[in-house]
């Protein structure tokens, strides 16, 4: 049938021929196709107009539309229609929602705004994606951290400190932990003593003779332990030692160890190698004020506040 | 008839029809990217920008052989929703000394353009080796050769030669030496020589020690050295929030 109706239209050919008698039609394009494609010449010419497009000496030709916006410091400014000028009205009127929330927090206290249900809220929501960018590839999206890695935030257990301030100190000025690798200045029997003992303060399987022979080691001017971890073991939060009483591990992966053995050797690990690594990197370029507020009062609030 | 006649002309000539195609092809090219070269304000005027260090441009040797930028982009773009997420806009300045540059049109994984000081050199290293240990539910792959492998510094000079010959001012004699100390400074200068550019590599891989492991200088020490500075070099706190819609 198709090819009845085709011998039925005179449809011409473009005219060559090659071998002969291979032929071309010439069939006019679809009139709507042809339309749309003028319309899009129209557009182009309306947009050309409009927006900047066409480059033009050292500079462009700007378009007619502007853009007018106010600035940090309160001018207002016009300039020829773009996106960085459009991106700053769109933060203004973000800002301007925001506005209210970011006052209360900068200036109530932080026992305020976590009491206050209002306030609480937005916490909770405004802290939770700020966590989730900013925090959660370390410590996880719960703050539950990794052993061997980035603490847990939601234990009672701090190595800085867990109140407001402490939590504020940590954000905005990062920090980093160290301890000197033992294994230069302690036989491998020293070491493994140490471990018994630090083992001991937690109920974990150890050897008693062993563990007697390191609670010696640890208060004695060879190892000197209790210089940052101090006499009885529950650390220093101005220096960062860890409090070794609480059966809380974060260096040594003492809840992955099966057996009592492996435990103790997980602690041998720590103490002969020493640690240079736990660097929290520090905010305060990173996000503002407010933010960090907001933060500081979302982790306080995550279980482990003091 | 005329118009026939060359119709036909063109497709029975190979030659002609290929350089006809070309011409064809190329204007979109032309028209978009060849005025920017002309443009006095495409890129802005900002103070920090400076060419990679030896080591850090290894580093970013071996993020494109990695095909990073197939996930990763480098371009934050002026909306709100990436202000908060990633930083401040990217500027065309920032990327001035990329060759290639690494903007990506494509994100699997999310924008690197100020990834630099976000992360610790230790989460780095870990996340690169096995992602999922540190982000669950990622779908990066692994990388552990970076750790494994040692970095191979023979040829940085060639590398630093081949990037000067394509405009980054790395400096060969004392006079571009000079220039630089007078543009960017001396410490930065001094990194940029290319005669003291092994020399420099190994001091900062050493004093970094970003694996984490100070026995050898490993692919994973110059990777993570690049990722660390990214973003990094153009104090934002200098400039007001509209210092940039002037270059627009």
């Amino acid at each position: 049938m198709s090819e009845q109706k085709l011998q039925s239209q005179t449809v011409q050919t473009t005219g060559h021929a090659w071998d002969g008698d291979l032929q071309e039609y010439n069939n006019p394009l679809p009139v709507w196709w042809v339309y749309t494609f003028y319309a899009t010449v129209v557009f182009a010419l309306v947009y050309w107009t409009i927006y900047p497009s066409w480059p033009f000496g050292k500079g462009w030709i700007g378009g007619v539309s502007d853009i007018t916006y106010v600035n940090s410091e309160g001018e207002t400014k016009t300039h020829s229609w773009n996106t960085r000028a459009l991106f700053i009205t769109d933060m203004n009127e973000a800002a301007v929602a925001q506005k209210p929330y970011f006052d209360k927090v900068a200036a109530m206290p932080y026992e305020q705004i976590a009491q206050d249900p209002d306030m609480s809220g937005f916490i909770i929501s405004a802290g939770k994606s700020l966590f989730a960018e900013n925090c959660a590839a370390c410590h996880q999206a719960g703050g539950q951290g990794v052993i061997g890695f980035f603490p847990n935030l939601t234990d009672d257990d701090w190595l800085y400190g867990g109140s407001y301030e402490k939590l504020h100190e940590t954000l905005v000025g990062g920090r980093r932990g160290y301890m000197p690798a033992f294994s230069e200045v302690l036989n491998g029997d020293q070491v493994d003593q140490l471990a018994n003992y630090v083992a001991s303060l937690s109920g974990i399987g150890h050897d008693a003779d062993k563990a007697v022979a390191g609670d010696v080691l640890f208060h004695s001017e060879t190892a000197a332990c209790y210089y940052c971890h101090t006499n009885d073991a529950t650390g220093r939060q101005d220096m960062g030692a860890p409090n070794l009483t609480d059966n809380i591990w974060l260096w040594a992966d003492v809840p992955g160890a099966r057996t009592a053995e492996s435990k103790v050797a997980a602690i041998r690990g720590v103490i002969s190698g020493g640690l240079n690594k736990g660097v929290m990197p520090a905010w305060s370029d990173r996000l503002t004020p407010e933010q960090i507020k907001v933060l500081t009062v979302y982790v306080h609030e995550l279980g482990g506040g003091q | 008839m005329n118009f026939n006649f060359k119709h036909e002309w063109i497709e029975t000539n190979i030659g002609l029809m290929s350089v006809l195609t070309m011409l064809a092809i190329s204007v979109g090219g032309l028209v978009e990217i060849a005025p920017l070269f002309f443009i006095d304000e495409t890129i802005e005027k900002v103070e920090g920008v400076r060419p990679y260090t030896p080591l850090e441009q290894r580093g970013r040797d071996i993020y494109t052989r990695e095909g990073c930028y197939t996930c990763h982009s480098q371009m934050i773009r002026p909306f709100r929703d990436e202000k908060l997420r990633y930083g401040h806009y990217s500027l065309a300045a920032e990327s001035q000394y990329d060759h290639p540059f690494q903007w990506g049109s494509k994100r699997t994984g999310p924008d690197l353009a100020r990834v630099g000081g976000k992360y610790s050199n230790e989460w780095h290293v870990q996340h690169l080796v096995a992602p999922r240990s540190m982000v669950p539910e990622s779908v990066m792959p692994n990388y552990p050769w970076l750790l494994s492998t040692p970095l191979d510094i023979s040829d940085t000079t060639n590398r630093m030669k081949a990037l000067r010959k394509v405009g980054v001012p790395y400096s060969l004699s004392q006079p571009e030496y000079d220039a630089n100390v007078k543009q960017f400074g001396e410490t930065v200068a001094r990194q940029l020589h290319i005669p003291d550019a092994q020399e420099n590599l190994v001091e900062q891989a050493n004093f970094g020690n970003y694996d984490g492991d100070p026995s050898g200088i490993s692919e994973m020490d110059a990777l993570v050295a690049y990722l660390q500075v990214l973003g990094t070099m153009v104090d934002f706190s200098k400039y007001t929030d509209d210092a940039f819609v002037e270059y627009r």
